[in-house]
């Protein structure tokens, strides 16, 4: 590779209160490529997970040590604008979490609290890219004034994906995109990883090996708060180098 | 045997028929096969509840019709013969001969009830052994019938379920019954009040000086629409513009903003403002808020400001309405999923930008609830009113003018010498009724409101 990576995290550790969830991880993610986050439940992929947007921050008793770099620039700086870095680092929910507003507004909500749009027109313009690229467009283009909440699940997490993409972020992340879904939609989300590939770095966090396996590039295991193994996908589920890692995708724990 | 000995008794006898019972159970040989169907102590509670419901309950039928049938005795004595016709005389004679012969009162004030006195005594006595009697017996009669039905294969615990369950249904229906009677007394009242009173002239008329009713044309001087305008304009209006803004402020602080710690003692002393009680908020209102609103009338060249002014119980009332407005809102906000808010948060809004286009919207529903329900509360308070604002029923716009609402006319109405059958005094139940109906169809529907918007996120 070539390029620096998009996100350089250096030796970062969590803690809630006085309790360590993440322990002194690295790990860079390139900028067009998909990484896996897979572990056991509770080994802290979401917690850092959400160090990468600050989304730490609405936890009051969370704390961050260590460094993440954004393009070089430390995210936890003083002078760090968080809402930028919120709109740069987008992020996609466990459970779909359209807001009740209509389709639209709900695309448009990004656009509009950060005063993309001139005019009408473009913000109309940006909808539409947005539901497109989602997958969406199609099934809501003559609905677009129902309520987000009246679309089924798998629709809601294209909807979320939309939003999230409608203000052109360079990251998304991902926490269990497809946990509460059912396979077809799953596969269309799955699909839709695919085709945002290459535009954005994507970090996607996982339950399901195969779904690691399919959509990434790189995967992640974490355990008990540590990164146990970051390498290409392909050798994590082929031919891993640690022993906890095997046990883990082999369905002997976790 | 006086009615508390009475109740002993027949208590006493429960108690041995739950020993009894309970005793003899506990000699049952356990069956080899099955396991009993119910323990000693069933049994003995089967026994007791048997042996204490039967006289209760008569006693309790016993002591709404014995008072007539001590009376009907008393009035076939010749003595009787002497009683003026059926009217108001009559009735106090008869009532102050029950005194005398209860040997409640020493002396009387018609000499018929002195005459009278003895046999209502004796009356008295009879239907009192009669009603001891009664209750023994059933007490026995009921404790011996369940006592022989103690038997190993006796389900006496379903027995007693059931008698646990029939009391509890009573006990809720005794709730029940009492608002039904109170509603229906005051329906009834206030029909006699339209009789005199047409519904409309009441309803819509503008002039209300109860003090100088014309009996011929009571309606005239009882039209209440200043009282319900009053009553809207303090409560609806002044009250809860100072109410909505600062509840729901501060419950979008204590929810979104204040740190855990700061919520922790905030939010009691918050709610502490429910618990002052109303007479201190209207002594508060009456003697520190009213003159300086009058000042601050004066000062501002409003001529008639009045120093029972609509303002200074309206903002009283607000004041006191706060903590109901700010804990409806503050449980729909924090009814609305976390996870609304961190897709906001995600995507780059601050939380007051999360709030204000997430949030609140989401939590509209509970919050106009909330407001509804405060509106009803407000409109039904009286102590602040009573103290604070004036008698004078007026229709205006003028927060500095005197205005009176309908819980304080009620007051008025009632207090002092009160004649039952005056359109005056029966005024006060249409008042009544209609504020009841008001607040009635007030909390229905916030509860609707409320409701619906718990099931939409379900
Ligand atoms: N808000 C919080 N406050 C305190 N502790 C927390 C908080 N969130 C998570 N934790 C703890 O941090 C650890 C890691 O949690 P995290 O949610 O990151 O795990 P996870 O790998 O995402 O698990 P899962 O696969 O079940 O989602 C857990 O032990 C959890 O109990
Ligand atoms: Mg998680």
């Amino acid at each position: 590779m070539t390029f620096p990576p998009k996100i350089q995290a250096r030796d970062v550790s969590v803690f809630y209160g006085d309790t360590r969830a993440i322990d002194h991880v690295s790990i860079d993610v390139a900028q067009d490529n998909v990484v896996a986050f897979i572990g056991p439940s509770g080994c802290g992929k979401s917690t850092f997970l959400r160090t990468l947007n600050r989304m730490n921050d609405t936890v009051a008793s969370a704390r961050v040590d260590g460094q993440i770099l954004l393009d070089g620039e430390d995210i936890y700086a003083p002078d760090m604008d968080v809402v930028q870095l919120r709109a740069r680092v987008g992020m996609v929910f466990q459970k779909p979490n359209p807001f009740p507003k209509s389709i639209y507004e709900n695309v448009a909500y990004g656009p509009r609290i950060h005063g993309l749009a001139a005019a009408r027109a473009d913000l109309d313009e940006m909808v539409e890219r947005s539901l497109r690229r989602a997958g969406l467009w199609d099934e809501v283009k003559d609905r677009l004034d129902d309520s987000g909440t009246a679309l089924s699940g798998g629709q809601q997490q294209r909807l979320c994906i939309a939003r999230a993409i409608a203000v052109d972020p360079e990251v998304i992340l991902m926490d269990e995109p497809c946990s509460a879904l059912d396979p077809i939609a799953t596969a269309k989300i799955e699909e839709l990883i695919h085709e945002l590939k290459g535009r954005y770095a994507i970090v996607i966090v996982t339950h399901n090996m195969q779904q690691a396996a399919r959509v990434s590039q790189q995967t992640a295991f974490f355990h008990l708060g540590q990164l146990v193994e970051f390498a290409p996908t392909s050798d994590i589920f082929t031919n891993p180098r640690e022993e906890r890692t095997r046990d883990y995708i082999t369905g002997r724990y976790g | 045997m006086s009615a508390l000995g009475l109740l002993f008794t027949v208590a006493g006898l429960a108690l041995i028929g739950w020993l009894v019972a309970r005793m003899r159970a506990a000699t049952f040989r356990r069956p080899r096969v099955a396991r009993f169907s119910a323990l000693p102590a069933h049994h003995g509670w089967f026994v007791g509840i048997c042996t204490l419901a039967p006289p209760l309950i008569f006693l309790a039928v016993w002591s709404a019709t014995a008072p007539a049938l001590v009376t009907d005795a008393v009035l076939a004595t010749p003595a009787a013969a002497m009683l003026p016709p059926p009217g108001f005389e009559r009735a106090s004679i008869l009532s102050e001969a029950r005194e005398l012969g209860a040997g409640r009162s020493q002396g009387a004030f018609h000499d018929l009830a002195e005459k009278l006195a003895p046999a209502y005594a004796r009356a008295q006595h009879r239907y009192d052994t009669i009603a001891t009697a009664a209750a023994l017996l059933l007490a026995f009669a009921g404790g011996a019938l369940a006592f022989t039905r103690v038997r190993p294969d006796f389900a006496a615990r379903t027995q007693v379920e059931r008698g646990v369950m029939l009391m509890l249904l009573v006990a809720s229906l005794i709730a029940i019954l009492t608002t039904v009677g109170i509603v229906a007394s005051l329906i009834y009242e206030s029909v006699r009040f339209f009789r005199l009173v047409p519904a409309g002239e009441f309803l819509f008329g503008t002039h209300w000086s109860p003090q100088v009713v014309d009996s011929r044309d009571p309606g005239a001087s009882l039209g209440a629409l200043p009282l319900f305008w009053g009553t809207f304009f303090i409560g609806a209006v002044i009250a809860m513009a100072v109410a909505v803004p600062l509840g729901l402020m501060s419950a979008i602080y204590l929810t979104q903003y204040a740190r855990p710690v700061t919520r922790r003692w905030m939010k009691p002393t918050l709610e502490m403002l429910a618990g002052v009680p109303t007479v201190v908020y209207g002594y508060f209102a009456a003697l520190t808020v009213a003159p300086a609103v009058r000042e601050l009338g004066v000062a501002i060249g409003i001529r008639w400001a009045s120093s029972e002014s609509a303002l200074a119980a309206g903002l009283v009332m607000g004041i006191m309405i706060i903590p109901f407005v700010s804990s409806m809102a503050d449980d729909s906000i924090a009814a609305v999923p976390a996870a609304m808010r961190d897709g906001s948060l995600a995507m780059g809004a601050t939380t007051s930008e999360t709030i204000r286009k997430v949030m609140l919207p989401a939590a509209l529903p509970g919050v106009v609830g909330g407001i509804l329900l405060a509106v009803s509360r407000a409109i039904g308070e009286t102590m602040i009113v009573v103290m604070a604002a004036s008698g004078v029923a007026t229709l205006t716009l003028n927060p500095f003018a005197s205005t009176t609402t309908v819980t304080k006319q009620i007051v008025d109405l009632l207090t002092g010498e009160a004649e039952f059958t005056s359109a005056k005094t029966l005024a006060a139940f249409a008042l009544g009724l209609t504020l009841f109906a008001v607040t009635l169809a007030l909390n229905v529907v916030a509860l609707v409101v409320v409701k619906r918007y718990r099931e939409s996120y379900e």
